[in-house]
């Protein structure tokens, strides 16, 4: 069997909600009533005015590429047999950045570009557990 | 304005070996302690201050007081990572100028490399707490120098900054690594392929570790240590070397944010405090210490502290300036760096180490006359979360 990525881990309660929403395919982010602000990632106040006030949203799961990496050696087991493999903060057209994968090209090297558009493709483990947000070029 | 002339470096050592399997990092701390000690002229109860990263078994700042034998009136345990030095000399600082003591000891031990620790190429493991920040990263196999890599990838396509221009870097500690005997004997022993001066092109055709970063511009992982001794006026005035004073000192956080600039690292908050105080300007500085975890990490720090303007230090590392015996100033990293000298995990007591030695003359690839030298810290990683301190560092 294959090794496993590092998984997110539970109780951790301010980003309990963004993985759950992940089971229903939903990626999500806040934003606080109090000043607006965009939160993430994921937490119980909001880190701009410490109002507690936050509304949770569905985001449309497009957006930009900020910059990327391609990983060349990793001696994680879960990693080591993908090859090289393009790790990103991306820009969400809602204004927050997550890091995530750019999956869906052949070669990252050439691929993947900073300022280059993505969509959300959900990388899907099994039944009952999390899904991982991973972006694909648009 | 006068320099402030509060507290000083008197006392400093590096553990020589960068490969040794007999001793623990405990054990290095103690004999690093032991030397900068008999440095500075005094005795190992003279110290009544002290400071620790940790890492070691036990409780930090408990277990180390009790190992060595010490009871100190004040201790710090700052712990951000490698920049941790900086910090602790900067709070050093402050405690003696109130009275609080009057000799601090700073002290660093690691043995990564014996440990086979695969500090760079890891990723994250499931071994650590259930975090925020765990729960969002962990997933994506971001390795350390991965984290590296995104900050230089988004440094060329912002301001056009080449390869070739961050390999200068590599090039200039190389050269300085191979003047410094202890330098020469960590290569050797951590059997890099060729112990010699390297080119720009040696950098580029050097292998992808994390795109864009090559190997060439990565810190080695090593064992190794140090201790700094620093202490007030009087007793610095009294020391058998000549007291390298601390005039000025800043620091920062910096970390992810919705919009930011993965540019812009917390050396940008933490330069100005720092010179301000010091009343000095960069380009006054003879010695830049900067923390060469990676070659990203000095592009940004030049940047940062204003050596150059933002987006400039490609063309800024090309010119040549960085090396100890170009009259253009300052030299960077003489003593070999984290790249081609001494990189446990820790690199930023040896920033430090260095500053002083330069500034007492006693570097292996001395500056003419240096007066003034900046030590900056990053720890953390330069891509997510780090710590950023700066410490002026000026000889009479």
């Amino acid at each position: 069997m294959a090794a496993s990525r590092p998984q997110p881990r539970f109780p951790e309660p301010d980003t309990q909600p963004f993985w759950d929403a992940t089971k229903r395919r939903e990626l999500t982010y806040q934003t606080c009533n109090g000043c607006h602000a965009v939160i993430f990632y994921p937490r119980r106040h909001c880190p701009e005015c410490g109002g507690r006030d936050t509304t949770w949203h569905v985001s449309k799961g497009e957006g930009t590429v900020y910059t990327f990496s391609v990983i060349m050696q990793s001696r994680h087991p879960a990693f080591a047999e993908l090859g090289a493999y393009a790790v990103a903060y991306v820009d969400l057209d809602e204004g927050f950045r997550m890091m995530s994968n750019i999956v869906g090209v052949e070669d990252p090297v050439r691929d993947v570009t900073c300022g280059m558009r993505v969509r959300l493709r959900w990388a899907d483990q099994g039944d009952d557990t999390v899904a991982l947000p991973m972006f694909e070029p648009a | 304005m006068a320099q402030r002339r509060d507290a000083a470096i008197v006392g400093i050592h590096e553990y020589p070996l960068r490969v040794d399997g007999s001793v623990s990092a405990l054990q290095i701390k103690a004999e690093c302690a032991a030397r900068s000690l008999e440095d500075a002229g005094l005795s190992w109860q003279d110290v009544d201050a002290v400071y620790d990263t940790g890492g070691d078994q036990g409780i930090s700042g408990l277990a180390i007081a009790e190992y060595f034998g010490f009871k100190p009136r004040h201790i710090d345990t700052t712990y951000v990572g490698g920049s941790s030095f900086e910090f602790q000399a900067n709070h050093a600082l402050s405690m003696i100028a109130a009275g609080k003591c009057n000799a601090a000891l700073l002290t660093y031990g690691a043995t990564a490399h014996s440990d086979r620790r695969a500090i760079g190429t890891a990723g994250a493991t499931s071994a650590g707490p259930a975090t925020f920040v765990n729960n969002m990263e962990d997933p994506w196999g971001l390795t350390l120098i991965g984290n590296y890599a995104m900050v230089k990838n988004r440094h060329m396509h912002q301001y056009g900054t080449t390869n070739e221009q961050f390999a200068h870097i590599s090039v200039a500690t190389r050269r300085h690594a191979m003047r410094n005997p202890e330098a020469v004997q960590a290569m050797t022993d951590l059997q890099f392929v060729g112990v010699r001066e390297i080119t720009v092109s040696d950098v580029l055709e050097s292998r992808l570790i994390a795109y864009p970063l090559h190997l060439l511009e990565c810190c080695m992982v090593s064992d190794g240590g140090g201790a700094v001794v620093i202490a007030s006026s009087d007793v610095a005035r009294n020391a058998r070397k000549k007291p390298v004073w601390i005039i000025g000192t800043g620091e920062a956080t910096k970390y992810r944010e919705n919009g930011g600039d993965i540019t812009v690292s917390a050396g940008a908050q933490a330069a100005p405090p720092a010179f301000g105080e010091a009343g000095v300007t960069p380009a006054e500085i003879d010695v830049l210490m900067a923390y060469d975890s990676f070659s990203i990490t000095v592009m940004c720090l030049i940047e940062d502290l204003g050596f150059c303007a933002k987006g400039e230090g490609g063309a800024y590392v090309s010119e040549g300036h960085l090396v100890f015996d170009d009259p253009r100033k300052p030299a960077l990293n003489t003593d070999g760096g984290g790249l081609s000298s001494n990189h446990p995990g820790q690199r930023g007591i040896f920033l430090l180490i260095e500053a002083a030695r330069q500034l007492r003359g006693e570097s292996a690839s001395q500056v003419n006359d240096a007066k003034l030298a900046v030590a900056v810290g990053n720890g953390g990683q330069l891509g997510s979360r780090h710590a950023t301190a700066v410490t002026i560092l000026a000889a009479d």
